[in-house]
């Protein structure tokens, strides 16, 4: 009996507050009809979004894995001082808000900043692509390191080592041993990176300026068509991000490892 | 999950880290610095340039007292409605079977992956004017703690659901066959062994709640002393061109983020107590 009150209880509770709310999007984006959402969906600034959004996940996702494993294996294979210092320092973005993240580059960047010069200099960050990928490098950052590093600790060095004395030099060992090892965290590191990287909205929405057509991303794009009173291109655009939620949801099913 | 690290120490070093350690190591801390700490850094800097009084007296402005009052004060009520609703959520997904139960699983990672500005749209779509439930709980606490339990809804599950299912059940039947009752068992056997589990979820719950911006600044309708929370108050400072006010108040929270994150290494320590030698 008490099983069945957990079960239909917590089964409520996630169609309250999450199934219901994700579907709702769905049935406001076509509720006039799937031409009318396709229409929202494909004016110059809906498109515009859609491909800086792109634009800024194929920059930041690249960087943060390439780092997040040569991070994972420094944190795990490699003895350095400062060692906690900076396995805490990677937690960080997890737990700050994407506001602050945002703030914090509009002081370094801004005028008067510390690198407040590059602008003079004809780089400009703030307002313009390098700093929404700033942004999102900055928020996505720790997903790569924290799916490689327990599978980096589990798999342990013994393999490696063996390898080694066949006479692999390092790199091969790398490329024969461990990266074959930590593929499937990689990946899945990568889903998320990749998941947060096009839906982050207060850090890109601090340092970006919002112009349309210009520095709009797709999740800045709803927000301003939201306030502009045009619901449908609001809702539209939301369909767009959730269907790419969903696959990224159902990619992580697929490379889950099979003991979870 | 960023709960699930684990803390073991392995002795470091193949050969190919050795040679390449010093490279790793630079690249790590050269990227964390330039990404990671610099910004964060020209904040803190930010903040205190006018002096600590100036710093304290913008950080503790009526209006920002009351948005961090509210934002500590929802974030703990979310905080601990996913203690509960999380490690229930954690125990039917690994304990009880029913069809559909993969499916079920699956959405949990939802919230992380949905655009947190979609989650506010779409809870003030049904939750607030003209919702098709005829609830309006629009630029009210209540709304702004819905968009936030939408948010963090996956931290305790995701946290709880590995360590409950390493948990040997023969402890438990051990403990019914000693004549002990259904919540006596939980009580006593299973919630013990979740604990450091559970904390370490609510904590990050905790730091996501406040610092939550893009679900919460469209139900919440930002009004001062109202529904207005810190990271929206800070959103507005910097709009209005008081980036050292709105440092200020960052630094506060920024503060309360380091506190949960040594918190979680805490628990994390604490999870991993007896895999120690």
């Amino acid at each position: 009996m008490s099983r069945y009150v957990l079960r239909f209880g917590v089964l409520g509770y996630l169609a309250l507050v999450l199934l219901v709310p994700v579907g709702f999007v769905f049935y406001r984006a076509f509720e006039h009809g799937f031409a009318h959402a396709w229409h929202a969906v494909t004016t110059p600034e809906a498109l515009h979004a859609l491909w800086l959004t792109l634009l800024i996940a194929a920059i930041a996702v690249p960087v943060n894995t390439i780092v997040g494993v040569i991070l994972a294996l420094a944190l795990v294979r490699v003895r350095f001082p400062g060692r906690g210092l900076v396995n805490a320092v990677v937690d960080l973005p997890l737990a700050i808000s994407p506001v602050i993240v945002g703030l914090g580059l509009v002081l370094l960047y801004g005028r008067g900043g510390w690198l407040g010069g590059l602008a003079d200099h004809g780089l400009k960050v703030l307002f313009a692509l390098p700093g929404m990928v700033l942004a999102t490098m900055f928020v996505s950052m720790p997903f790569v390191v924290r799916e490689v590093v327990p599978v980096l600790r589990e798999i342990g060095i013994e393999q490696e080592q063996a390898a080694e004395t066949l006479g692999a030099a390092p790199f091969q060992v790398f490329r024969r041993i461990t990266f074959p090892a930590i593929r499937g965290a990689v990946a899945y590191g990568v889903v998320l990176t990749t998941a947060r990287a096009i839906g982050e909205f207060g850090a890109v929405s601090a340092v970006s300026g919002n112009v349309e057509g210009k520095t709009q991303t797709l999740p800045l794009y709803v927000k301003a068509q939201f306030d502009g009173f045009d619901t449908s291109g609001a809702y539209a655009a939301s369909v767009v991000l959730a269907v790419i939620a969903i696959a990224v949801v159902l990619s992580l099913r697929v490379l889950q490892p099979k003991e979870h | 999950m960023a709960t699930d690290a684990v803390a073991l120490e392995r002795p470091a070093g193949a050969g190919w880290s050795r040679a390449g350690g010093g490279v790793a190591r630079g690249v790590a801390t050269g990227y964390l610095s330039l990404v990671v700490l610099l910004p964060l850094a020209a904040l803190v800097w930010s903040a205190r340039s006018g002096g600590l009084a100036e710093l304290w007296h913008q950080a503790t402005s009526p209006e920002s007292m009351a948005a961090l009052k509210l934002t500590l004060g929802l974030a703990a009520v979310c905080a601990a409605v996913n203690a509960v609703a999380g490690t229930a959520t954690a125990w039917v997904l690994v304990r009880d079977r029913f069809p559909g139960k993969g499916l079920v699983d699956a959405v949990i990672d939802l919230p992380f992956a949905l655009p947190t500005i979609v989650a506010g749209l779409t809870l003030l779509a049904l939750y607030g004017p003209g919702s098709p439930f005829g609830v309006d709980v629009a630029f009210t606490r209540f709304g702004i703690l819905l968009a936030l339990l939408f948010v963090t809804l996956p931290f305790v599950v995701r946290a709880v659901q590995p360590v409950l299912l390493e948990l040997d059940e023969e402890m438990e039947e051990a403990a019914s066959s000693l004549g002990a009752r259904p919540f006596g068992v939980f009580r006593r056997i299973v919630f013990p062994n979740l604990l450091p589990a559970v904390l370490s979820g609510v904590a990050l719950a905790f730091a996501r709640a406040v610092g939550e911006f893009g679900a919460v600044v469209l139900i919440s309708g930002n009004i001062p002393f109202k529904t207005e929370v810190s990271s929206v108050y800070i959103f507005g400072q910097l709009q209005s061109g008081n980036g050292s006010g709105a440092a200020a108040v960052s630094v506060l929270l920024l503060a309360i983020a380091l506190g949960v994150l040594l918190a979680i290494g805490g628990f994390r320590r604490w999870r991993t107590r007896y895999d120690r030698v």
